[in-house]
């Protein structure tokens, strides 16, 4: 993997030489505020725990991600910097994962400012801190899934717009796929078995399991291999339509 | 004398896409040492040729070898021994010239130790001391194109590939690239794409012109200029009030087939063209503008007109192409 470091770490600057990042943590803390306190109901509930913080994540995360993943390859294909990068003397794989981590590590960054929220929880309470650790664990995994979809959508075009509502869309389907407006759809004629994959492609059922302190195997796999499936796609959708 | 070193080897290159053959069977090869000028009008194929020499592009068929390395095979060790300007000097526009370097250099493996003072080194022969810390996006196109020549130098490549280098300067900035390039190609073998014709003549050894993706001149450029109808042509300048009589008499020469006129305030260029130009006649009419006593301010021959030949060549085969079609 040479070449993953330097692409990684003037990836992760450009969002701070850019207002990008700070609009971004901005509107993140102040939604997540939003929904925690006025839509969750944090107080009202009682309880000394997270939950009504997490629950709001895949939705947050639904819109918010695309956001910042649409500018990743779009970007350097609208400013021909992509032809820049891609004759340097690395592989590509290198340069889709070290633009993969960079976005993802921001994302990381944004998430630790909400540990306020966290530390309060255990001013006014005994919360159990090893769900509220395993819960922002699954947050994590289900943001780098969220942007693997975006980054590799972001590779088809030279739009960013496009690139953020069809990142949008897709999220969408994986925050749905284990309801039955996405279900029904299938049902009709496929077999029940691929019914019930596609309904364990649900970032929702994952990501829950994990945010009732459950940390399986099972679901940490899910993402991994969710995150490599959608980078190698990223790979190939670069390969093919760099000369567009 | 040591035997020269091909450093880029391109065999029958060719580029489609879809239906279209942006790039048809190219070869061509550049030694070190040599500054190969990559001509065509727009759109004639020479930003994909470099694209796919660059291995950014996969071709559809043929073979690159960049410093023996075949670039689909070992494309990294190609993309190390090359420098590139992309066209229109791409960059990342939020970064300061000094930061897009040290990057840059980064990736090339330039080692923790020396980066900084190799990118101090760059921006002082490229003079961006100035705005070493502006954000790209917000410079000058001269600027700009400076620091994507920067970048493609900076880990001293043995190949250079640099895509229409001076489009957008003004003159001194022109030259400077042009005195720079003229530096390097001693130990470098260069490619630049260019449709300025005086920067064939000033800087390099050999050209090749193509048009509708293919070849359709390779050699130095005074075998180009000598393609040209003006090629061993005689200008000669005389005042207004002499033109007719000059004329009259210069017609008369059996050795002159076409005679043109260029009149400037108080004077006109004559050119003689003579009907082979093997022929030589400059002593022919200077004998004969002294025998009737025409005086002649200045009289030179001509090398040919690049820009003449260049028009000449690429007309042709445009019209060629639409015959055949």
């Amino acid at each position: 993997m040479k070449g993953f470091f330097p692409i990684f770490k003037r990836e992760f600057r450009s969002y701070f030489d850019t207002p990008v990042a700070y609009v971004f943590i901005v509107i993140f803390l102040v939604l997540n505020g939003v929904f925690t306190f006025y839509v969750g109901g944090f107080y009202d509930r009682g309880l000394a725990d997270l939950s009504p913080f997490f629950e709001f994540h895949p939705w947050l995360y639904m819109f918010l991600i695309p956001a910042i993943s649409m500018r990743l390859w779009s970007e350097e294909r609208k400013a021909g910097t992509i032809e820049l990068m891609l004759t340097l003397p690395i592989s590509l794989s290198a340069s889709v994962f070290g633009k993969f981590f960079a976005a993802w590590c921001f994302t990381i960054v944004a998430l630790l400012g909400t540990v306020p929220i966290w530390l309060t929880v255990n001013y006014l309470g005994q919360p159990d801190n090893t769900v509220i650790a395993a819960s922002y664990l699954g947050s994590i995994l289900m943001a780098g899934g969220f942007l693997s979809i975006g980054s590799c959508v972001s590779a088809l075009t030279k739009n960013q717009v496009i690139a953020f509502v069809t990142s949008f869309m897709i999220c969408l389907v994986f925050n749905l796929s284990g309801f039955p407006m996405v279900l029904d759809v299938f049902a009709s004629w496929a077999p029940q078995s691929i019914v019930d994959v596609i309904a364990s492609f649900s970032f929702l059922t994952h990501f829950d399991s994990i945010q009732k302190g459950v940390i399986d195997l099972r679901d940490i796999i899910f993402f991994a291999s969710l995150i490599i499936f959608w980078l190698y796609l990223n790979v190939i959708a670069i390969e093919v339509n760099k000369s567009n | 004398m040591t035997l020269a070193e091909t450093l880029v080897e391109v065999i029958g290159l060719t580029k489609s896409f879809g239906s279209i053959k942006a790039v048809d069977n190219i070869s061509l090869s550049v030694n070190r040492g040599e500054v190969l000028g990559f001509l065509g009008p727009n759109g004639a194929g020479k930003s994909t040729s470099m694209k796919m020499i660059t291995g950014f592009l996969t071709p559809t068929s043929g073979t690159i070898k960049i410093s023996g390395n075949d670039i689909s095979v070992n494309p990294i060790e190609a993309k190390a021994s090359i420098g590139y300007l992309p066209e229109g000097a791409p960059a990342y526009g939020e970064m300061t010239p000094l930061n897009f370097l040290s990057f840059v250099a980064e990736v090339r493996g330039i080692d923790k130790s020396a980066r900084a003072s190799k990118v101090d080194e760059i921006i002082n022969k490229i003079h961006l001391e100035r705005v070493a810390h502006q954000p790209i996006e917000t410079l000058s196109k001269g600027f700009k194109r400076r620091v994507g020549i920067a970048q493609a130098i900076l880990h001293d490549p043995e190949i250079l590939i640099l895509d229409e280098p001076t489009d957008g300067l003004d003159p001194n900035q022109k030259h400077e690239i042009r005195a720079l390039i003229k530096e390097m190609a001693a130990d470098k073998a260069i490619l630049i794409s260019t449709h300025i014709l005086e920067e064939v003549e000033s800087v390099c050894t050999k050209a090749i012109i193509i048009s509708n993706g293919g070849v359709i001149f390779s050699g130095s450029p005074i075998e180009l200029s000598s393609k040209s109808r003006y090629h061993n042509a005689i200008t000669l300048v005389v005042i207004n009030k002499d033109i007719e009589k000059t004329t009259k008499i210069l017609k008369e020469l059996e050795e002159v087939m076409t005679i043109e006129h260029v009149a400037e305030a108080e004077l006109t260029r004559v050119t003689l063209i003579p009907h082979s130009s093997e022929v030589e006649i400059s002593s022919l009419v200077k004998a004969r503008m002294a025998d009737y006593e025409c005086e002649i301010l200045q009289l030179y021959i001509e090398p040919g007109r690049l820009d003449e030949v260049f028009r000449s060549l690429t007309n042709q085969q445009e019209s060629g192409e639409v015959i055949r079609s």
